[in-house]
C-alpha cells in the first residue's frame, strides 16, 4: 500500500509483516535529531489467560483515515518531522509486531511525547479489533467504550 | 432511503453478515437504525456493551441523521494496538 496522509507521513493498515527498522529509516530526515518508536507485540497471556495467537480485524479505509487524523493531531501539538503509523491485520503469532509508530523530530522530547500520544489515541479511536485465541477458546477483546 | 450497514468483529459474527442493505424513513437517525436492527436481530440486544457507530468513515453519535447512500458501520469498542 502506498504511503498517504499529511505531507510525507506513512499510514498503513496491512496484512503483511511490519518492519520497524524500515519505517524508522523512512521517517529520518536530515533535520531529525531524534527518532522515537513504539512497537506493540503479541504476548502470550491476557488477564490470566494463556494466549496462543491473535487475529486482528480492521475497517481499513476508516482505520487509515483515523491514523492520518491522529498523525495530524501529533503534528499540531509537537514540532515533528515525519510520522509512520502502521497496523497489522489477520493472524499474528506470539512475538510478532501488531502496531508500529515512528516519529522523527529535531529534538528527543517532541519525538518521544508525540509517539506516546500516538499509541494512546490509536487504542481509543482506530477501528481495529483483536480476537484472542487461547488453548481451547477464542474471545473478542472489547475496548474502553468511553471513547472515541 | 437505502443505507449500507457494515458490521465488524463481534457484531459481524453475531449477525452472520458483514454487510446489509436497509431501508429507513427520511430523517432516521443512527439510533433509529440500531433499534430497527435489534428488532430484526434480537441477539444484538444481548451484548454486554453498546456498539460504536461510524457514518461514511467518521465516528458519529446515535443522534446523527442518515442520508440516502450512507455507509453506516456498527462495531464494538475498538481494541487495536
Amino acid at each position: 500500500m502506498e504511503p498517504q496522509g499529511g505531507g510525507e507521513d506513512i499510514i498503513r493498515v496491512t496484512s503483511e509483516p511490519l518492519d520497524p527498522a524500515a519505517l524508522a529509516a523512512a521517517v529520518r530526515t536530515d533535520a531529525s535529531g531524534a527518532i522515537a518508536s513504539f512497537v506493540g507485540v503479541v504476548r502470550d497471556h491476557h488477564e490470566g489467560r494463556r494466549v496462543h495467537h491473535l487475529v486482528y480485524e480492521a475497517y481499513p479505509p476508516m482505520a487509515e483515515q483515523e491514523l492520518a487524523r491522529i498523525a495530524g493531531e501529533m503534528r499540531q501539538r509537537w514540532e515533528i518531522s515525519r510520522v509512520a503509523m502502521a497496523h497489522r491485520t489477520g493472524r499474528l503469532e506470539i512475538g510478532e509486531a501488531s502496531v508500529v509508530i515512528v516519529v522523527s523530530a529535531p529534538h528527543r522530547r517532541q519525538a518521544l511525547e508525540a509517539c506516546a500520544f500516538g499509541i494512546e489515541r490509536i487504542k481509543q479511536s482506530v477501528p481495529i479489533w483483536k480476537k484472542e485465541y487461547g488453548d481451547d477458546s477464542s474471545e473478542w477483546v472489547i475496548g474502553d467504550p468511553s471513547r472515541p | 432511503m437505502t443505507v449500507t450497514v457494515r458490521l465488524f468483529a463481534s457484531y459481524r459474527e453475531l449477525l452472520g453478515e458483514d454487510e446489509l442493505q436497509m431501508e429507513f424513513d427520511d430523517g432516521a437517525t443512527v439510533g433509529d437504525a440500531l433499534e430497527l436492527l435489534k428488532e430484526t436481530y434480537p441477539v444484538l440486544a444481548q451484548q454486554g456493551y453498546s456498539p460504536l457507530t461510524a457514518c461514511n468513515l467518521t465516528h458519529v453519535s446515535k443522534r446523527h441523521v442518515l442520508s440516502e447512500g450512507d455507509e453506516l458501520a456498527i462495531f464494538p469498542p475498538v481494541s487495536g494496538g
